[in-house]
């Protein structure tokens, strides 16, 4: 049996007046893959935002229930939000490194933290960028602008920005949308042997990138969890009717 | 020729004399210092003080007096300036302070600098106690620069995106670490060059260093913040109202005035080079 890594319990999220999430209980696997997809609009971005509390940006923000790290509860107040995110670190759909060197955007969490001497951070940038699948590319010139790499090498340096945390969880937000076919395939890539060490729950509009990278798939609708199952059942069996119209193309 | 492309033809010419009456002006205005200033200018004129009650000699003390009242009004004016844009756009609470706080820019920003001196000579020479001084003419102008720095700071702010700021917070930084390492950095460049444009206008205030800092004659330089100042605009001021030998003061006048010309001119042109670099060089 799998082990859960962070899972939510009767989530409801309000904007204002606006309830965006009913009722979502997901738990979320350690080292795997989980993808959320469903239709525009339909909560997957913002459910996802909850994992590391980053919907708290937003004013009238309201929030019910429990997300459970482990077993703490983020969402009490005994938690604290600085330490929440780099356990559970976070790559954009838009690829958005700081105008600052590839190095000191890997550095960037470790140095904020003040608690890691100069070398540890340099090995730590040095791994990290490894296991982003970056290291060869960018060896040479760490002290270049981040601006000056491709779209794909900057979304890859945001998956090193964010491991070099450590995290436990990688939150990926549609990460390939605004990339290439060739570097949406090399992240994808890059996921499956990421999940080796950290869990991954990604949210995507294209339902072959679902398929492709995920072992367990959700499909979120008008705020409410629908479905969630191993990828294989979802996409072949799936048990609720909006999911096989979504999956078979009938709305999206 | 038909009516309409008559109508076309007569909406072009208009616009073109409206824009060509503006540069004739400028041109007129540029020539006219040039011509009646240049003939004085020279290193004498501008690193000697004045002589023979102001009727020959340079300027040397009331450039360097306006270099002291800019620097100290700037160096005054940016960090409060900076700070209040950053507790604007940042933090933004309560409600009301912010209001408030914007209200009373908006309206610094539209008040005659004339009051800011006035306002200046009562609290500052008066209340205070500074006397006619450096440090209360500088006081008074970084009032006056502050609206500008406030406000292009805040633009500066604003134009960072919203991604850098998120990117920051989701690598576990706190409000107070993004802004400092990531919103700042990312805004500096835009915010020095307003700053420097803010510097040209300081640099050029008659009215707000009128009752506060300036004196119409001072054999030295300042010694200190308590010294009475000459300073550029003021010394134009005097020498065409207060002169006692038109003759030789008029051209003297019109000198200083290529001076302080040619110093706001220059103070824009490195704010313009600086903006164009930044520009050339920015990727997001």
């Amino acid at each position: 049996m799998v082990e859960t890594q962070i899972r939510t319990e009767q989530l409801k999220l309000w904007f204002g007046k606006n309830q965006v999430l009913h009722d979502v209980s997901l738990p979320v696997y350690k080292n795997i893959v989980t993808a959320v997809i469903g239709p525009s609009g339909c909560g997957k971005s913002t459910l996802l935002r909850c994992f590391n509390r980053m919907n708290y940006i937003i004013a009238d923000t309201r929030i019910e229930g429990k997300v459970l790290l482990g077993k703490e509860d983020i969402y009490s107040g005994r938690s604290d939000v600085t330490s929440i995110r780099t356990r559970v670190g976070m790559v954009f759909q838009k690829p958005n490194p700081f105008p600052k060197s590839i190095f000191n955007n890997v550095a960037y969490g470790l140095q904020i933290q003040g608690k890691y001497p100069k070398c540890e951070i340099r090995d730590r940038v040095e791994q990290s960028l490894k296991a982003a699948w970056l290291w060869d590319e960018v060896k040479n010139r760490l002290n270049c602008s981040a601006m000056s790499l491709s779209g794909g090498q900057q979304q890859r340096l945001c998956i090193a920005r964010a491991l070099a945390n450590g995290p436990e969880v990688l939150l990926l937000d549609e990460p390939t949308s605004a990339l290439d076919p060739q570097s949406t395939a090399k992240i994808e890539e890059l996921c499956l042997e990421l999940k080796k060490t950290v869990t991954i729950l990604i949210v995507t509009h294209n339902i072959a990138q679902a398929g492709r990278v995920s072992d367990y798939t959700a499909f979120m609708y008008l705020g409410n969890l629908v479905e969630f199952d191993l990828t294989e059942k979802v996409f072949t069996v799936p048990s609720d009717k909006r999911t096989e119209a979504y999956l078979t193309g009938v709305f999206g | 020729m038909n009516a309409r492309k008559f109508k076309d033809k007569l909406g072009t010419s208009v616009a073109w004399i409206c824009s060509g009456i503006t540069i004739l002006f400028l041109l007129v205005f540029l020539g006219r210092i040039i011509y009646k200033g240049f003939s004085v200018l020279s290193w004498n004129f501008v690193f000697t003080g004045p002589r023979e009650a102001m009727t020959e000699g340079g300027i040397y003390p009331a450039l360097a007096g306006t270099f002291w009242l800019t620097a100290l009004a700037i160096l005054i004016a940016m960090p409060l300036g900076i700070l209040t844009a950053i507790y604007l756009t940042s933090y933004g609470k309560p409600r009301w302070l912010v209001r408030t706080v914007r209200i009373a820019i908006n309206t610094l920003a539209g008040t005659p600098s004339i009051i800011y001196g006035l306002f200046g000579m009562a609290i500052f020479v008066n209340l205070l106690g500074f006397d006619v001084s450096l440090i209360a003419g500088a006081l008074t102008l970084a009032i006056l620069a502050l609206p500008m720095i406030i406000n292009a700071t805040e633009e500066a702010l604003r134009t960072v995106p919203q991604d850098f700021r998120d990117a920051s917070l989701a690598l576990g930084a706190t409000p107070r670490q993004t802004i400092l390492r990531v919103m700042l950095p990312t805004a500096l460049p835009n915010i020095l060059t307003s700053t420097i444009i803010s510097i040209g206008r300081v640099a050029g205030e008659t009215a707000p260093i009128m009752f506060t800092a300036a004196t119409f004659f001072s054999r030295q330089l300042p010694k200190g913040l308590s010294d009475e100042v000459m300073a550029l605009p003021y010394h134009i001021y005097a020498l065409m109202t207060e002169g006692t030998h038109p003759a030789k003061q008029v051209p003297i006048a019109y000198g200083t005035a290529l001076v302080l010309l040619i110093l706001v001119i220059t103070i824009s042109a490195l704010a313009i080079y600086i903006r164009y670099n930044i520009r050339r060089k920015r990727q997001w």
